[in-house]
């Protein structure tokens, strides 16, 4: 299903059409939005180089990341590094977002930081002008790509810091800008959705075509990290989530699909969610004393057990204990258990539900109301 | 002078493998949280200690926005380490803003401090370059000086973060948990806990008093890549008690 999201990134925009976006959506629950961006920018990278995607170029636009970690993660991912000047482009947010580095510079009081080396990456200075951040990422696509019909897909890491900074309605206006934009091929971002209200969320879910949040296995109750109540429990699942989907189309129609990651080595996996909900259901079982479930011996030697009521077929008329039998049958009785104990001699692993009635005195069950001596 | 025994905190921070690089935290975020009942100071003296003492190129600037150097150096005394010598040294840069406070908004004020840091750093030779720890004692300080503005607080330690990826520095920041409880979505600490590698987090024991047991710490190491494909991943939790010279950290269940 991750696969589904990285293929229609990869196939792009329809002519006329808007460009597919993606939100990437986490929370403190699970704070693995970072790695499922970092996953989708891999395969989206890969799938440029090997020509086959819509997109020749990628700009992606760094708030929370130097663009130096970006070329190194590429590159232990066995992305073609080397050629990045031809297919990526890094609009760098992270290193002076405001401008403070230049203004102490400017007022003497200091030297300029070291740059760190840096092919395919400009400086960006004020991320609180959106009009500039819009020229600026489309120009560097189109120095990427040309002018042409060829498009380039854009990335940006997080879209909580353009928002510290700018209102909720002057960044969905660039978004909905290189969106609209002919030449962007398909566009994705990372909200970490509870630093903000929750509109944020659904206003950008609105613009997005498809809708990817990352949830806990386990939802604690106050949402909390350290929960400590569940902190063992939360030891193993921490680096697990489910990654709930949606997609839209363009008619409208919605499709839902949950798949599970785990995250290791920085790398997420996806695996199906079916295994997970027994996980789930095994430890959501209360703690108690006694034992709640059958081990599979167990349950393989309940299920041999021949219950009074069932057909016993051994070639016998079928004597079922209707709790009326008369007195001349009690010697009968008698030679039936001792078949009946022979039986379970022959085959010890079938099981027999024996029932000898105590004495005749036991009143067999009756139609007759046994209150009808008292006078109601 | 130096306790190498190693203890459980330590083990948390994977600060145990002292074989080829004894100072695993740098280019990492640790963010330690702490309540009014279990104060965490004494997780900014270990790493204080740790910082200054692990290697010997080790450089830290130190923002004190909560208590004067005396107080720290009496502190550090009794775990077996001289601030006064190492501040003489210039491995220790000790920034007293106890009564700083940045005027409109506290923009500029911020701008200034980061422009101290940076100068501090650049200032150094190259070889102490190499391992800086930037220390804020506390946050929520730090957002009163700058008359409460917690954006421009999370802009200040962005700049901060850049220094961790351009220098590899380690950043310590200390702050309050309970003090943003009647906030529905604190800013500042959810930012935070987002950019953080390492969260450390004291409060007190469920069950209520004991006479053995201060408090319980909790410390999540979060998985961070740093380009050698080093990573750890784990949820530590343990009791400590803290003594005269030193605390001690055991599991929970193992003191009486």
């Amino acid at each position: 299903m991750a696969e589904s999201i990285c293929r229609a990134l990869r196939d792009g925009a329809l002519e006329g059409e808007h460009a597919p976006a993606l939100t990437i959506m986490d929370s403190l629950a699970s704070p693995f939005g970072f790695d499922v961006f970092t996953h989708v920018l891999t395969q989206l990278s890969s799938n440029i180089l090997a020509g086959k995607s819509q997109s020749g170029g990628l700009v992606l636009v760094a708030f929370t990341r130097s663009p130096s970690f970006y070329m190194r993660l590429l590159k232990m991912r066995g992305i073609d590094v080397a050629s990045s000047r031809k297919w990526i482009q890094i609009l760098d947010c992270y290193t002076d977002p405001l401008g403070w580095k230049d203004r102490l510079v400017d007022s003497g009081n200091n030297t300029p930081l070291s740059k760190e080396a840096s092919t395919g990456v400009s400086l960006c200075k004020n991320i609180k002008d959106m009009a500039k951040l819009f020229s600026s990422i489309i120009e560097l696509g189109k120095g990427l790509v040309g002018q042409g019909k060829v498009r380039f897909c854009v990335a940006i890491d997080t879209v909580n810091e353009i928002l510290r900074h700018a209102s909720i309605s002057s960044v969905s206006g660039l978004i909905s800008n290189l969106r609209s934009n002919d030449q962007v091929s398909s566009i994705f971002w990372l909200l970490h959705s509870d630093l903000h209200e929750d509109r944020v969320a659904a206003i950008l879910g609105y613009m997005s075509s498809i809708v990817a949040s990352i949830e806990p296995l386990n939802q604690s109750a106050n949402g909390q990290i350290c929960n400590l109540e569940n902190l063992s429990l939360l030891g193993r699942n921490y680096w697990k989530g489910k990654l709930h989907v949606r997609f839209k189309r363009r008619n409208g129609r919605v499709r839902v699909m949950q798949e599970e990651f785990d995250v290791e080595q920085s790398v997420i996996n996806f695996t199906s969610l079916s295994s997970g909900d027994e996980l789930i259901n095994r430890s959501l079982l209360p703690k108690v004393q006694f034992n709640l479930q059958l081990s599979e011996k167990e349950q393989n030697d309940r299920a041999k057990v021949v219950l009074p009521f069932e057909h016993q077929g051994n070639g016998k008329p079928i004597q079922i204990y209707d709790g009326r039998r008369s007195l001349e049958d009690s010697h009968n009785e008698e030679t039936s258990v001792s078949t009946g104990i022979l039986q379970t001699l022959e085959n010890s692993s079938k099981g027999e539900i024996i029932y000898l009635r105590d004495s005749d005195d036991e009143r067999p069950d009756s139609d007759e109301d046994p209150d009808d001596d008292l006078d109601i | 002078m130096n306790q190498r025994a190693s203890n459980l905190l330590d083990e948390a921070l994977g600060l145990v493998d002292e074989g080829t690089n004894p100072w695993t935290l740098s280019g990492r975020v640790l963010l330690i949280e702490d309540c009014v009942e279990t104060s965490a100071t004494f997780l900014l003296h270990h790493l204080l200690k740790r910082a200054l003492y692990t290697l010997s190129s080790n450089v830290v600037v130190f923002l004190a926005l909560s208590q004067p150097f005396s107080h720290y150096d009496r502190v550090l005394r009794k775990l077996g380490c001289n601030l006064a010598a190492q501040k003489e040294n210039n491995r220790l840069l000790f920034l007293d803003m106890l009564t700083s406070e940045f005027p409109d908004g506290g923009e500029s004020g911020l701008v200034a401090l980061y422009g101290k840091i940076e100068k501090v750093i650049n200032g150094l030779i190259e070889e102490n370059k190499k391992s800086i720890t930037i220390i804020i004692d506390d946050l929520s300080l730090l957002e009163v000086a700058a008359n409460g503005a917690s954006n421009h607080v999370l802009d200040f330690l962005h700049y901060c973060h850049t220094l961790t990826s351009v220098f590899g520095c380690t950043l310590v920041a200390l702050n309050h948990e309970d003090i943003y409880s009647s906030m529905e979505k604190p800013a500042l600490i959810l930012h935070l806990e987002y950019l953080a590698d390492i969260l450390m987090k004291t409060e007190p024991l469920a069950t209520g008093l004991a006479t053995d047991v201060h408090g319980q710490l909790t410390v999540l190491n979060k998985e961070t890549w740093d380009g050698q494909g080093r990573s750890r991943n784990r949820i530590f939790n343990f009791h400590f008690r803290i003594k005269e010279n030193g605390v001690e950290y055991f599991s929970p269940g193992s003191r009486a």
